[in-house]
């Protein structure tokens, strides 16, 4: 059983890394031929990642260790996103499990390590950039808790594995109201912890409507490859998980080599399609203003609720 | 003459003789010479609590002759655990205290009162009836009332932090002591045991509840009762804050769990869910009044209050699905929140005696002016981080491990069996995890401020420029405490197994180490292992690391002059962000509870309204409950206080009016 | 507008960037990126001609993005440089620091007569000098102002697509 859960780890990890950048273009294509581009190819952010791998980096005098470390710390807590969410497959480590509080912590190891960089910029650009990817990071961390919680009760276990297990079982479970509650509020709190529209636009110019990127604008060369390749990461394995929660099939439940190359390539069609439909959705949202955030993800937090009172008094 | 007898005389004899070195030394010797019996008390502490433990049995009989049950300090295994977290949070400030304290913190009387203070500490959970409690919770709060006041003569802050002390010590006192008076009533003695025999569901039973949870909650740092914390806290010295943020708050928790588990055990639900809304509300106010305060220590002092609440809101958990009959659940809260008591008395002595150190090399605590501290104190830095990590619940250290509990133990508490357990428990346990949540992404914030403020980007002041690494004892207390958050992470089933065993054979099944010293909780299967997790992550990190090796050859990095600020020629480390701005988006998105007091003057120059001067802003973000509650209560009772000048005007004659009226009241009374 | 009203508006627009023209050749020295390139535009003076142009290469109809170039608001990601306008006095600190904020290795591209020879203000008294006096020029776009066409076509030398 370790070595089933050690080789899935490992095929996770191969499929994400070559993936998140993959499914990066294929945003900014969609993006582009909706707006009447022609747009650089899919291929474009790999191309950006080996660029800033042959730059040589400049840090500024004064900068502490942070602008070195954070940067892997970003990237070594979106790979461990990898590892342990159910992706490609629902084979769980015995001793860690995906449990929700530990992935909830994970993630929030690159958060903390994202913002420290930010603040230690030395500019205002990147303190308030950090601030505002901060307060977003507190106000979403009930909404993903209560999310998981809502789904883990039909589940009955807690751990992301046995959930999405527990929706192959039985996929019922999958379009009741409850469940459908909870990954509407999880898809929200996604959305504003990976810093899409409408909670940040990637793609602006104008330093004041930043929040993640003000914390980028001090890095640069391998530093910002790793960043960037972090937070893209962390997008790919969120879609993977909301993917799995709503269209289980296709993940490996018991090991084999068929099943581990279905299980890949389901991994890969389902987080390329999400992100098809994320990109579409976004050409014809706006960014909200940021104080207007806050009731977004409010409003959000009382779905989750909703659906965690709901499971208990109606099941 | 038993292992716990001997110790425990041990402890009082080294207080006895520090005081009186403490007195009799010459000044330049004076903190070494009292810091060793200290430091030599405090570990006498830590092993007659972990003979306790370990089980064994004894103790002293106090030779005070009053008519009640003999006063005897006798420590079982929970009392001996909170004796070992005392003590060794004791020995950490002492270490600190000998190289910080300075002037008037390092006066006869202030190191006379350490000693007392700390026997006082470790003597509460040693008591075994309620008179001896009492005693030994009077000395901790005189000793600690008197370290307070050690600046008075400097600044006029600290009288009235003073005041403000011992008003809200002498209420929970006052509160305990009648919650005791009570039970004693009920039952017709005064040691532990006999007032264990009070009739639950009875009359006395809930009035003593309310009164202890009130009592010890208030000596917890709980809502309503915190008003006292961001006042006293940050005027004390650092090491005596410390001391009182993270072994005396641990007091008032002992004080809750022998309530809750030896007192009075058999718990109605709305207990529980009384102390669950206290410590709810208590986390939540308390962490955000942290993530807005831009002075260090009022920061980690309402911090205090939030993982008190959290304590509070894990053993009402465990009361109310007790009362439920979830007993596996019920279990898993109660360590957990044992757990967070440990680790919160570990973390916050390490971030109290970092701010410390901070206020000994800049004599700064306004987060605004520092900056810059991490490549200056690079010691201080990584205990302050590493502490700052285990406030912030991230993983691998001791408070992870707590809160993973905590959550486990809600999220299966409230259906056992598939079956819900109880409506009360449907409702509480949601929004407990919701309250969980949102304190834990509120102190997230809260400590990527504290710390990236004060270590991180370029100083804001010329104090921060020029600050150094503190003196090499302070350093060893420091890096002490920043192991031990690390160690307590790494090795939480040990650590689990063994609190759980405090509280009994049926209780110590419900934590086990498993794997690399991880912790599994069978009772309501939940595994977690962060040895393994630390190991994930190094296997994940080394071809990242080695990508870098070969990188940084390829292609050296530069260093520039400048961070990149939008090339202007006018950027100065002052227009960094601050750490009034960061939390500023948090100001306005909750101001319906915080209120914030905004103040803009704008100043024309001459008679032009077209030309500015200057414009000052001023916001003030003061505590609500202080506002909207005690300072009405203190207005009503000045009133009454000043009508009751009238009747006491120092007139003989109203006097004897009042003798002999009283006089007459007796007789007529006498004679009916 | 309207969900339906931009639906409508993506649908009936359909491909608004022009066919690709000849790719030219590659600058000596920027086989390093790869095809991948970031710009910091800098406008450092000047009658925001350039600008114009610059902004209308990066529209939908030249559509440079397609080659591999992307905008970015800090030097420390950019690859190349894009300087339009005579240097100004205010302006000559702020390019001097954004120059030296961008890593190595970087290209400069100065872009209209202004930047390359001070064109109508060449004797004015706001002018702290050309963009030669500050860093060394890679390729030059002439013109006031030069069409997105020659833009394009020095970027694209810099990605080789």
């Amino acid at each position: 059983m370790i070595w089933a859960a050690i080789v899935i780890a490992i095929a996770q990890v191969a499929v994400f890394v070559v993936l998140a950048p993959l499914v990066v273009g294929v945003m900014r294509q969609v993006r582009a031929r909706l707006e009447g581009r022609a747009g650089p190819g899919v291929w474009q952010p790999w191309r950006d990642v080996r660029k800033l791998l042959r730059k040589n980096p400049v840090r500024a005098q004064g900068s502490s260790g942070m602008l070195r470390a954070g940067p892997v710390a970003v990237l070594v807590s979106s790979l461990l996103l990898c590892v342990l969410l159910p992706l490609v497959g629902t084979i769980p480590f015995d001793l860690i499990p995906s449990d929700l509080f530990v992935i909830v912590s994970v993630m929030l190891i690159g958060v903390v390590a994202l913002a420290l960089v930010g603040l230690d910029s030395g500019t205002a650009f990147g303190g308030m950039g950090s601030s505002r990817h901060m307060t977003v990071a507190a106000l979403v961390e009930p909404t993903l808790l209560l999310s998981v919680y809502a789904l883990s009760i039909p589940a009955g276990s807690s751990t992301l594995s046995l959930i999405v297990q527990a929706r192959l079982d039985t996929p019922e479970i999958i379009i009741s109201p409850v469940s459908v509650l909870a990954i509407v509020a999880l898809a929200i709190a996604i959305m504003a912890e990976t810093g899409r529209l409408p909670v940040d636009n990637p793609g602006t110019h104008l330093e004041l409507t930043m929040l993640h990127e003000a914390m980028l604008i001090e890095a640069s060369g391998r530093d910002l490859a790793w960043l960037e390749l972090g937070s893209w990461l962390k997008l790919a394995a969120l879609l993977g998980l909301v993917a799995n929660l709503v269209v289980p099939w296709g993940v490996v439940t018991d090991f084999g080599a068929f099943a581990l190359l279905l299980g890949t390539v389901t991994i890969a069609a389902k987080v390329l399609v999400l992100a098809v439909l994320l990109t579409v959705g976004e050409v014809f949202l706006a960014k909200v203003r940021l104080f207007q955030v806050p009731e977004l993800l409010a409003g959000s937090f009382a779905l989750a609720f909703l659906a965690v009172t709901a499971s208990y008094l109606v099941a | 003459m038993t292992v716990l007898g001997a110790g425990l005389i041990l402890q009082l004899a080294l207080a006895a003789a520090a005081v009186i070195i403490a007195f009799t030394a010459a000044p330049a010797l004076r903190a070494r010479a009292t810091g060793i019996p200290v430091t030599l008390l405090a570990l006498a502490g830590i092993v007659t609590g972990a003979a306790a433990m370990s089980g064994a049995t004894g103790g002293i009989r106090l030779p005070l002759a009053l008519p009640t049950d003999p006063l005897i300090l006798a420590p079982d295994p929970l009392g001996g655990l909170f004796m070992v977290i005392v003590s060794a949070v004791g020995v950490l400030v002492t270490t600190f205290g000998i190289g910080s304290a300075t002037g008037p913190a390092s006066s006869r009387t202030a190191w006379a009162a350490l000693p007392v203070f700390l026997v006082g500490m470790q003597l509460v959970p040693a008591a075994t009836d309620s008179v001896s409690f009492l005693l030994a919770w009077e000395v901790m709060t005189l000793g600690s009332t008197v370290l307070l006041m050690a600046d008075h003569a400097s600044r006029a802050s600290v009288a009235s932090a003073g005041i403000w002390y011992s008003a809200m010590s002498q209420l929970s006192f006052f509160l305990v002591l009648a919650g005791f008076a009570v039970l004693a009533a009920a039952t017709g003695g005064t040691s532990f045991a006999t007032l264990a025999t009070v009739e639950p569901g009875s009359g006395a039973a809930n009035l003593a509840f309310l009164l202890f949870l009130l009592g010890f909650g208030g000596k917890a740092e709980l809502v309503p009762f915190h008003v006292w914390v961001p006042r006293v806290l940050p005027e004390a010295p650092s090491h005596v804050s410390a001391a009182m943020s993270g072994a005396m708050v641990k007091i008032g928790v002992y004080g809750a769990l022998l309530v809750c588990v030896r007192l009075l055990p058999e718990a109605p639900p709305w207990w529980g869910i009384l102390i669950m809304i206290l410590g709810g509300a208590s986390a939540l106010y308390g962490i955000l009044q942290a993530s807005v305060s831009s002075d260090l220590k009022v920061l980690l002092a309402y911090s205090t209050t939030e993982n008190m609440g959290l304590v509070f809101l894990g053993l009402g958990a465990s009361v109310l699905l007790r009362s439920s009959d979830a007993a596996a659940a019920a279990d898993a809260a109660l360590i957990a929140a044992l757990l967070l008591a440990v680790s919160h008395a570990v973390f916050k002595t390490t971030l109290f005696l970092g701010a410390g150190a901070i206020s000994h090399a800049t004599d700064e605590r306004n987060l605004d002016n520092l900056g810059g501290l991490g490549v200056r104190m690079p010691w201080t830095a990584f205990s302050f981080g590493v502490a700052s990590l285990g406030a912030a619940s991230i993983p691998i250290t001791s408070g992870f491990v707590a809160e993973w509990m905590l959550l486990q133990s809600l999220i299966h508490g409230g259906r056992l069996n598939g079956e819900v357990v109880s409506v009360a428990a449907s409702v509480a346990m949601p929004l407990a995890v919701a309250v969980i949540a949102l304190t834990a992404g509120l102190a997230l914030l809260t400590f990527v401020k504290a710390y990236g403020i004060a270590f991180l980007a370029r100083p804001r002041s010329s104090a921060a420029a020029l600050a150094r690494e503190v003196p090499p004892l302070m350093r060893v207390s420091l890096v002490l405490g920043a192991l031990a958050v690390l160690a307590l992470g790494l090795v939480p089933g040990p650590v689990a197994a063994v609190v759980a065993a405090t509280f009994g054979p049926q209780t110590a099944l419900a934590a086990a180490p498993v794997g690399l010293n991880g912790v599994a909780l069978p009772g309501i299967d939940a595994v977690l292992d962060p040895t393994m997790l630390l190991v994930l992550s190094a296997l994940v990190a080394l071809p990242i690391l080695i990508v870098i090796a070969v990188s940084a050859r390829r292609h050296p990095a530069r260093h520039s002059a400048l961070p990149w600020g939008g090339g202007g020629s006018r950027a100065r480390p002052r227009m960094q962000y601050t750490a009034t701005s960061y939390a500023e988006p948090l100001v306005r998105v909750f101001d319906d509870v915080l209120k914030p007091s905004r103040d803009v003057q704008v100043t024309h120059v001459g008679e032009s309204r077209y030309l500015v001067e200057r414009v000052t802003v001023q916001q003030k973000v003061s505590d609500v409950i202080e506002t909207r509650l005690y300072r009405p209560l203190l207005n009503v009772v000045q009133r009454y206080g000043v009508l009751a000048r009238h009747a006491a005007n120092g007139s003989i004659h109203r006097y004897l009016t009042y003798s002999f009226v009283a006089f007459l009241i007796l007789l007529i009374v006498v004679s009916l | 507008m309207s969900f339906l009203g931009l639906a409508t508006l993506i649908r009936r627009g359909g491909r608004i960037a022009e066919p690709a023209p000849v790719a030219p050749p590659l600058f000596p020295g920027a086989e390093v990126f790869g095809g991948s390139v970031q710009v910091r535009f800098i406008n450092a003076g000047g009658c925001n001609d350039c600008p114009a142009e610059v902004s209308a290469a990066f529209g939908p109809v030249y559509d440079v993005e397609r080659y591999g170039v992307r905008l970015t608001p800090s030097p420390r990601h950019a690859d190349v440089l894009v300087i339009t306008g005579a240097v100004t006095r205010n302006m000559a600190e702020p390019l001097r620091r954004t120059i030296e904020a961008t890593p190595t290795p970087r290209f400069v591209i100065a872009v209209g007569d202004c930047a390359l020879t001070g064109g109508i203000f060449a004797d004015g008294y706001g002018l702290a000098g050309l963009v030669s006096d500050f860093v060394h020029v890679d390729l030059e776009v002439p013109g006031s102002p030069p069409a997105p066409d020659a833009i394009v076509r020095a970027l694209r030398r810099m990605t080789g697509r």
